[in-house]
């Protein structure tokens, strides 16, 4: 191997020498990445590298690279496919900013992440090296243009002869390079050999001891090849967690929280990126006594699982922006006769079809204003894999409580980013109630509001003299068709007022750092490990910064006016589109605030600045910290 | 010091229903249209069969005659235009226990609805389906339906539709996994109800089509056929439709058909000349999605928490 600093990429040749073991050197945390075409498996490796660094005890994050199309063009940008891995001796909860290390199967893909701003100077690339010497004189100069372009940007070049490495061992290389990579891996951070083996063998004893012994085989291979040949190696302390943990992405644990949590129907409709949650419920959802159903579009999804609410089993429906637009009438629906289901709505890039794989925290204004009329419903938003879990569990119990719809926002991000988390403790407490098929007591009305709260008991079909007929149509205390104005004034009042019932029983929300000081940072969803992260560096340095993350966006956090008046300037830090503030660019008076602060702004009349932007990533630490510091400099020129 | 009584132990008194139990509220339908004898056959046959009211459920979209779940008195369910089959499906899934039927109108159905339509039908999920066709939109007052002939005169096409109306049997006939197919008029009670009857026993979805009288917007369609029954050909066979004396005297104009032969069935169900009434095909053997959406609804909760922490035990690290 020869590293290429500064040598003309073009020139570089392996070389076989063998040299001794490195000691590797102790980092408190390292990002990796491994860029493939699609189908070569660059992603069953960094899947495995994340969870052989979690069961050593590191803190992890796994974020998955997803080309747009099914088989995109080999050796092209759009292609890249991949993980990469985050992981230190702390909780790692976001993706963090630049890689320190990449491997990558060809030079191209690297040119979708250079997109992504994903190098710095200094990032350690690990790429095949056969390209330098295949029969096609163009794909040749291609790969020795982008080399040379690489040093420029001052990438530091490792080429490797990985296929040839592989063929020393198995018959085609292709399949199970990305196991040898896997193997050089846990050399370079001095992984440890054995867990990657229990993995190996766990993730492919379904297709055969003669394909596990292949791997197993090509792991060892890339892990020798690593001790004996890599010029440096790093390694990240463990710290054993003291209790059981596990690890699983973001749409596995809404799907697990749904089965903790009881639900028996969830009813879908195929969309990126909230397909996964449905794939893992259609294979698992049956061992705890659910059933999948695919429906013909999001409208039906939704109906079918209002059917199964109605009919007392409250269900569940899974979906991304497009659909949730499809569903906004029949949202509309459950809002107004009261039925208690749950939507989640894992977030991608809009408007339209947008960006289907990209992350976007885009719906908080469709879902809550997107049905006609006035709509009242609530809306959580985990901020992390651990809380898409519990946050199921949760929302149905609000929806049985507040005989409401509630929609749980997620995001792609969260959907694909694998992270370790305190194995929960299930209860049976979770599961939803069984069936009450005892008379309903006649002189109960099927909407008898409690003035005060606006909270009612529904009847289930099944249940004597609980008879009624739903409807849409405004209607009175017993479910019948109300055209009269203060009848039609007093229901909307008690379907608002079980949000400020909510409300009520909620506590002011606590901020992470002091309450009060220069700069609070507001964020909602996946962002939450990014802000504080970059929150934690700033207040490192001294400065007075804090934030705050909202869990619940509908209704909102109790005490929010006193929380954010205590801070000279708030900032709220979406993935959505806001106008830039810059000259030239439309005045304040009209310009648009990203989501959350366009709410914030209306609900405290505290003048909240926000950093938003559309790239279809998630934020990093660093762009975060940049904008603290940014206002931190023109506060203290003030 | 207390008395303390021991109750007195009572059988639970059997229960009998009539057919004011199945009555909800005061129909508001226009004096003469067809939807009224719909509600009375529905409200007979829950009486006859003597079903329980409150596990009985209507579903319906939205129309005049979306508006029929108010008028019976069990559970109901009037919800969006065009989507009364999925919430019927939605229920039935995981209520085997239920009897549901479900009220919907031509725009209903075969426009807005037409997606659900065609995949409920495919489903096959035990239920009546009543499609209520007076060949017009009714509640929003007279605009063009899909079944609407093609000369007829509406506030959206004042000369007449452009292009010739779909043609909802025919359509039914041709959806995979199609289990019950059969066409009556509201003017005839007794052949109404013979055919409801049969499409409540059913073991699938039973599609119902229900020539509908709207005097108010529509009434040159179904008049003539009131008028002169002739203008009707009665399907006959004996495992089709029961018929008496009074519906063989009525309709003379009678053929024999096989509800078995779906052939033969979509051959009538295109024909120009007349409106075949009868059931055009049955097959009580079509596979059902039902039969699948009910599974596990009986599991316990035990074996429900024992589950995920099997799939927990999977992903511990
Ligand atoms: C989404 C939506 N679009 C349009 C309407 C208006 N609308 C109500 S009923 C109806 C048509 C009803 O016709 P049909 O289904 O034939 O029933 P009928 O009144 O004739 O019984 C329409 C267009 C609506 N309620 N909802
Ligand atoms: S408009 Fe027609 S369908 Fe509607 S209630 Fe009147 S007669 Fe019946
Ligand atoms: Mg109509």
């Amino acid at each position: 191997m020869t590293s290429s600093s500064s040598l003309a990429a073009d020139k570089i040749k392996p070389t076989k020498k063998k040299s001794a073991t490195i000691e590797p050197q102790s980092v408190s945390n390292a990002i990796v990445e491994i860029v493939s075409d699609s189908g070569e498996g660059s992603q069953t490796a960094g899947q495995l590298f994340g969870i052989v660094s979690a069961r050593m005890g590191n803190g992890t994050w796994t974020v998955e690279l997803i080309p747009a199309e099914i088989e995109p063009p080999a050796r092209s940008p759009a292609g890249a496919s991949g993980n990469r891995i985050r992981f230190g001796t702390d909780v790692v909860t976001n993706m963090g900013d630049t890689a320190d290390v990449v491997v990558a199967f060809n030079e191209q893909v690297l040119y979708s992440r250079i997109d992504k701003d994903a190098f710095r100077e200094g990032t350690h690339i690990f790429i095949e090296n056969k390209w330098g010497s295949v029969p096609q004189e163009a794909i040749r100069k291609a790969y020795a243009t982008a080399l040379a372009d690489f040093q420029t940007r001052g990438y530091v070049v490792h080429e490797i002869a990985m296929e040839k490495e592989c063929l020393r061992h198995v018959t085609d290389a292709r399949r199970g390079k990305n196991i040898w990579v896997l193997g050089l891996l846990c050399a370079l951070y001095d992984r440890d050999i054995g867990i990657a083996s229990e993995e190996i063998e766990r993730k492919l004893s379904r297709k055969g001891a003669k394909v596990v012994e292949n791997n197993l085989t090509l792991l060892r291979a890339g892990y020798e090849w690593g001790l004996a040949n890599l010029p440096f190696r790093y390694t990240v302390a463990v710290k054993p967690p003291d209790k059981p943990m596990v690890v699983m992405n973001g749409n596995q644990a809404v799907g697990l929280g749904a089965m903790a949590a009881g639900f028996e129907i969830c009813s879908m409709y195929p969309i990126t990126p909230a397909t996964s949650a449905s794939h893992y419920l259609a294979s698992e959802f049956k061992k705890a006594g659910g059933f999948l159903h695919q429906a013909e579009d999001e409208i039906a999804a939704i109906g079918f699982a209002i059917g199964a609410s109605y009919a007392g089993k409250t269900a569940l429906t899974i979906t991304s922006g497009p659909g949730l637009a499809l569903k906004t009438e029949f949202i509309g629906l459950a809002v107004m006769s009261e039925i208690p289901l749950v939507i989640v709505d894992v977030q991608r890039g809009g408007p339209s079809t947008g960006l289907p794989t990209r992350v976007e925290q885009s719906d908080l204004l469709a879902a809550l204003f997107a049905s006609p009329g006035d709509s009242p419903k609530i809306i959580l938003a985990p901020s992390t894999i651990d809380e898409c879990f519990h946050f199921m569990i949760t929302a149905r119990r609000l929806a049985e409580m507040f005989r409401t719809p509630v929609i749980v926002l997620t995001d792609a991000n969260l959907a694909t980013g694998v992270q370790p988390f305190p194995r929960p403790r299930l209860s049976e407490k979770w599961l939803s109630p069984p069936l009450d098929m005892s008379p309903w007591d006649k002189n109960v009305d099927p909407y008898d509001w409690d003035p005060e709260t606006g909270l009612s008991q529904r009847p289930v079909p099944g249940q004597k003299d609980g008879k009624y007929i739903l409807t849409g149509l405004a209607h009175d205390e017993k479910s019948h068709v109300a055209y009269v104005s203060r009848i039609n004034q007093y229901t909307h009042d008690m379907r608002s007022r079980k949000l400020a019932t909510l409300q009520h029983s909620l506590n002011k929300p606590i901020v992470n750092g002091e309450p009060e000081g220069d700069v609070l940072v507001v964020g909602w969803g996946s962002t939450r490990g990014a802000i504080e992260e970059a929150v934690g560096r700033v207040r490192d340095d001294g400065e007075k910064v804090s934030s705050l993350h909202l869990r619940i966006l509908s209704p909102l956090e109790p005490g929010l006016k006193e929380v954010l008046s205590e801070f000279k300037r708030v900032i709220t830090v979406e993935i959505n589109y806001s106008d830039n503030p810059d000259p030239g660019q439309p005045e304040s008076n009209n310009r648009r605030y990203a989501q959350l602060a366009f709410c914030l702004r209306s609900h405290t009349f505290i003048d909240v600045e926000c950093l938003s932007m559309v790239h279809g990533i998630p934020f990093s630490p660093g762009t975060i910290e940049a904008e603290i510091r940014r206002i931190l400099k023109a506060l203290s020129t003030v | 010091m207390l008395d303390i009584k021991t109750p007195k132990t009572t059988e639970p008194k059997p229960r009998f229903f009539t057919i004011e139990d199945y009555e909800g509220q005061v129909p508001r339908w226009c004096s003469g249209c067809g939807d009224l004898p719909v509600l009375a056959a529905v409200q007979r046959l829950c009486r006859d069969e003597q079903l329980l009211p409150e596990m009985t459920v209507v579903v319906s979209g939205i129309g005049c005659s979306s508006r029929f779940p108010h008028y019976m008195k069990t559970y109901g369910f009037h919800g969006l235009h065009g989507r009364a089959f999925p919430v019927a499906c939605g229920i039935r899934s995981r209520r085997p226990d239920l009897n549901i039927f479900v009220a919907t109108g031509d725009g209903d159905c075969c426009a807005i609805g037409a997606g659900h339509w065609i995949h409920a039908i495919r489903y096959n999920m035990k239920m009546v389906v009543m499609l209520f066709d007076n060949n017009i939109y009714g509640l929003t007052k007279k605009q063009t339906s899909p079944t609407t002939a093609k000369h007829a005169n509406t506030l959206t096409h004042p000369k007449g539709s452009f292009i010739s109306p779909l043609n909802p049997i025919a359509v039914t006939l041709s959806i995979s996994n199609v289990s019950f197919v059969a066409q009556t008029v509201d003017w005839n009670p007794p052949h109404l109800y013979q055919t409801l009857l049969a499409a409540h026993r059913h073991p699938g979805l039973a599609f119902v089509r229900i020539l509908q009288r709207c005097p108010h917007f529509t009434a040159e369609v179904f008049e003539p056929c009131q008028r002169d029954p002739s203008l009707l050909l009665l399907m006959k066979h004996p495992n089709g439709i029961s018929t008496d004396d009074t519906v063989n005297k009525i309709f003379k104009n009678q053929v024999e058909h096989d509800p078995t032969n779906l052939l033969e069935a979509q051959g009538l169900a295109v024909r120009e000349d007349c409106h075949p009434i009868g059931l055009f095909y049955r097959n009580e053997s079509a596979e059902r999605y039902d039969d699948f959406s009910k599974s596990g609804i009986e599991m316990d909760r035990s074996e429900k928490i024992k589950a995920v922490e099997e799939e927990l035990d999977r992903l511990q690290i």
